[in-house]
């Protein structure tokens, strides 16, 4: 047993287009590296940001990963569209199919659980602790904690571009195929162990939310006066603590199967492949609505923001949600009615999945009841809104009828299934990000984005995205299957064509939104948010300054109504100076959460390549890392009154200015 | 003491929130989130366990005699956690480490006769990798095991840091979630002991 264990110079890549994205890599990163050398902001960087418990900084930091990652995957998903477009009529296009399937897998992994699952979490970090009027999260030291368990993850996946490969069985990782005996690379187990950090991560930040939404909301909230975005992240973390642990389950005994010659899932020694099918889509369903919910909590807020209404239904809001919530949890056997149910169990699963339309359409006429006769603002989060209205229909009702299992046996695998899902999830949850991310994005840097790109990226994104997705339905009805390398049917050739320039179309989006923030960091001085209130909000995080006391709420607010702030604006109780202001009792920052990360990515790194020293050391030193946490002094310190008296006033002045 | 304890409480009530309560309610839905982990594997051993694919089955290999030792020792472990519990409440120091140690002594007897069943099937040639039945098997008693192991080493650290530090909140809090995890594994053993082994060896 060598001491790198498997790892060897064959590992190092071969293929053109891969050294030549990590040269470009490369150089970027030595770039940004200078740059922060030269301005000597390293020391900032680390006891300011990367060692920050603060909830707000950590949903920062989420959404840079989200936007970092949504590049990888973007890249990922040009590729595999300009294949296509290539590799017809008997040309093999660019990308061989060993390099080519790992870019589809790699896509649908980092797209959900890189670049979805950390805007999201970005987002209800930022936003959550504001709503209820709490000055942190229950637990923030495990918050940063989880923050750098998803940097782990992600990092393990981009080694894995460098260092070996990515796994090449989808994103799904089915056995056998996911096995030893048909995956013998590393491919997928930097598959498992990126999933498994993350996943961790991911389960403290549901407890941590729960328990922060459950215990932390401020005097007189009661649950049915939470905002609306607050309630739909909470029904996420319900399904973030009820779900992920079967992807914990399913992906350990993938694990032992690969390592420890278990079986499982083999197809000798009465191993059950279909078993790990049905535990990770009980994780995978429930997932997709962990990424929806907070977005449709996010179109609630923007619509009735910016129709200066009150959000019509926002009860039947709250149980359509929490309907949602459980009927996702029964129709995981949906994703693969082919593969062996009986007509009764298709039938059940069928039925239950139509249903879940219901609840999802009552969310829908809520907001355009929300819209009817308001004086509707078309500012850049009401446009991705009203797209997101358009498209997620059409992604929904192309879900009812993939429910259908007669018509599935038809549909299922072929490029449909993939119009659909990209349609409720870009359409659905990506559109309610970019929504979320340009409404609270003064509130999180005290100033505003650029409209005029913010405009240009959501015509561009929307376009694009009618362009390379409805060929899909089509190339699925003319019978192209998912996951094909390359065509030979003169028919479909036009429909890739469109698909593709379509992917171009979303790349000028996604150019734009970047240019969108160059432009709000340039004229940042010009575009100043001077009273954190710029939409004239219903919620309290509309209270605060912008970007908010790093304390949060100098004195807890009262809260009476839903629409908290509109209500205190309308009875006279906002914006009140206090003459006296108690210490407030804060968490420090702590270097324990990002060490804890690095020795995770390399615990994980070692079990890729079979370094066994290196695994029990990594293991080792996160216990002892997280002991010593545990006994740790100074976690915690006081503000005093004096310097909260001062920064109050200074917002209130800002305020009265205007 | 009381009184002024209760008025300085009174001046910050919008200030301290309890963090005592909050760390051992999250602790609790951490246990949820545990107990659907162990869900997920009972479903898998439930699918499996007919899969012997030629080899040993249940009855053929389980010793009860020996699990019903163990079992015997972790359900008085969960006895004598519960009266640490009682001493620490009553601030009794060295009542709490006796009895921490007695709970100790069991689960560490537990372990030890798990390991030599492990050990001696794994010489009998019944290994995980035999069949399904016993890959589900060894994970799902395993993964039980692994979790009373990781109770053990918590418990050493509680013992240290009572020892040092006496009984105050923090000390109570974290004994508090130690004690919901030990019951909680004890809960789980018994799920295990009647699904694998009772009805195993039927």
């Amino acid at each position: 047993m060598s001491f790198l264990g498997k790892l060897s110079w064959d590992a190092l890549p071969y293929d053109p287009i891969v050294i030549g994205t990590l040269t470009v890599v490369a150089i970027g990163g030595a770039f940004l590296f200078a740059l922060i050398t030269k301005m000597k902001k390293w020391g900032w960087l680390w006891r300011e940001w990367l060692t920050s418990v603060d909830h707000k900084r950590l949903g920062i930091m989420y959404i840079i990963l989200a936007f970092v990652m949504l590049i990888r995957g973007f890249a990922d998903a040009i590729m595999m569209r300009t294949q296509l477009a290539l590799a017809t009529n008997g040309s093999e296009g660019y990308l061989p199919p060993d390099h080519y399937d790992q870019i589809f897998t790699a896509h649908g992994v980092i797209m959900i659980i890189f670049v979805a699952m950390p805007f999201m979490t970005g987002l209800m970090n930022l936003i959550v602790p504001l709503q209820i009027g709490a000055r942190d999260v229950a637990f923030p030291f495990l918050n940063n904690l989880s923050f750098w368990l998803a940097v782990s993850g992600a990092l393990l996946v981009n080694i894995s571009l460098g260092l070996g490969e990515f796994a090449k069985t989808g994103w799904v990782a089915y056995p056998p195929l996911s096995g030893l005996e048909f995956s013998p690379g590393v491919g997928v187990d930097y598959y498992i162990w990126a999933l498994q950090i993350s996943g961790l991560g991911t389960t403290l930040t549901g407890v941590n939310f729960l328990v922060t939404v459950l215990k932390m909301r401020t005097p007189g909230m009661k649950l049915m006066q939470m905002p609306i975005f607050t309630w739909t992240c909470t029904w996420a973390n319900v399904l973030i603590v009820a779900s992920f642990p079967i992807l914990t389950a399913a992906l350990a005994m993938l694990t032992l199967d690969r390592y420890l010659d278990f079986h499982f899932f083999t197809n000798d020694a009465g191993g059950n492949a279909m078993m790990y099918i049905n535990l990770f889509w009980a994780w995978g369903h429930p997932e997709v609505y962990i990424l929806v919910l907070p977005a449709f909590g996010i179109f609630s807020e923007v619509v009735s923001t910016f129709t200066g209404k009150r959000l019509f239904g926002y009860k039947s809001m709250v149980y359509a949600s929490g309907a949602i919530s459980i009927l996702g949890f029964i129709v995981w056997l949906h994703h693969f009615f082919t593969m062996g149910s009986s007509a009764s169990v298709n039938a059940f699963f069928g039925i239950m999945t139509m249903i879940i339309a219901i609840p999802t359409g009552v969310k829908l006429f809520n907001w355009l009841f929300t819209m009817y006769k308001g004086r509707i603002r078309m500012e850049v989060p009401m446009l991705w809104t009203i797209g997101f209205i358009i498209i997620f229909s059409i992604g929904g009702m192309t879900g009812v009828l993939l429910a259908v299992p007669g018509a599935d046996y038809v549909l299922h695998n072929s490029l449909f299934l993939i119009a659909h899902f990209h349609n409720t999830i870009i359409g659905g949850a990506v559109f309610g990000y970019f929504a979320g991310f340009t409404f609270w994005f003064s509130k999180a840097m005290g100033f505003h984005l650029d409209p005029k790109w913010g405009r240009v990226s959501f015509w561009c994104w929307t376009i694009g995205f009618l362009m390379a997705f409805m060929p899909l339905y089509v190339l699925g009805f003319l019978g192209m299957t998912r996951r094909l390398n390359h065509t030979d049917n003169p028919d479909w050739n036009i429909w890739l064509y469109i698909a593709a320039a379509g992917a171009f179309v979303i790349a000028i989006g996604i150019a734009a939104q970047f240019i969108q923030l160059f432009v709000a960091f340039r004229d940042r001085n010009k575009n100043k948010d001077t009273t954190g209130d710029p939409w004239n909000g219903h919620t309290l995080e509309w209270s605060l300054a912008s970007p908010p006391q790093f304390y949060n709420f100098a004195k807890l607010p009262h809260v009476e109504d839903i629409d908290a702030f509109t209500d205190m604006k309308e009875k006279g109780t906002a914006y009140q100076r206090h003459a006296k202001y108690e210490p407030i009792h804060m968490p420090s920052n702590t270097n324990a959460g990002p060490i804890m990360g690095a020795l995770a990515t390399a615990f994980g790194f070692a079990f890729v390549w079979h370094i066994w020293w290196l695994v029990a050391a990594s293991f080792v030193g996160l216990i002892v890392a997280f002991i010593a946490r545990s006994y740790a002094s100074g976690k915690d310190y006081y503000v005093q009154p004096d310097e909260v008296a001062r920064i109050e006033n200074e917002h209130l002045d800002n305020v009265a200015k205007g | 003491m009381s009184t002024h304890a209760a008025a300085h409480h009174d001046a910050h009530h919008d200030e301290h929130h309890d963090t005592g309560r909050n760390t051992v309610f999250g602790f609790w839905i951490y246990l949820m989130t545990d107990c659907i982990l162990f869900a997920s594997f009972f479903a898998t051993y439930a699918v499996l366990f007919m899969n012997t694919a030629g080899g040993a089955s249940g009855s053929e290999i389980f010793d009860l005699k020996l699990v019903a030792g163990g079992t015997a020792a972790l359900l008085l472990s969960s006895i004598t956690f519960g009266f640490a519990m009682i001493s620490a409440y009553k601030q009794n120091k060295s009542g709490t480490l006796f009895w921490l140690a007695v709970t100790f002594l069991f689960g560490a007897v537990f372990i030890g006769l798990e390991i030599y069943e492990f050990n001696h099937l794994i010489h009998a040639g019944h290994g995980p990798s035999e069949s399904a039945f016993l890959t589900a098997f060894f994970s799902l008693v395993g993964l039980h095991g692994l979790h009373v192991t990781a109770g053990l080493i918590w418990l050493i650290i509680l013992f240290i840091e009572v020892s040092k530090s006496g009984l105050g909140n923090q000390q109570l809090t974290r004994l508090s979630c130690l004690s919901l995890f030990w019951h909680f594994l004890d809960i789980v053993w018994i799920c295990v002991f009647t699904v694998v082994y009772l009805m195993g060896a039927m």
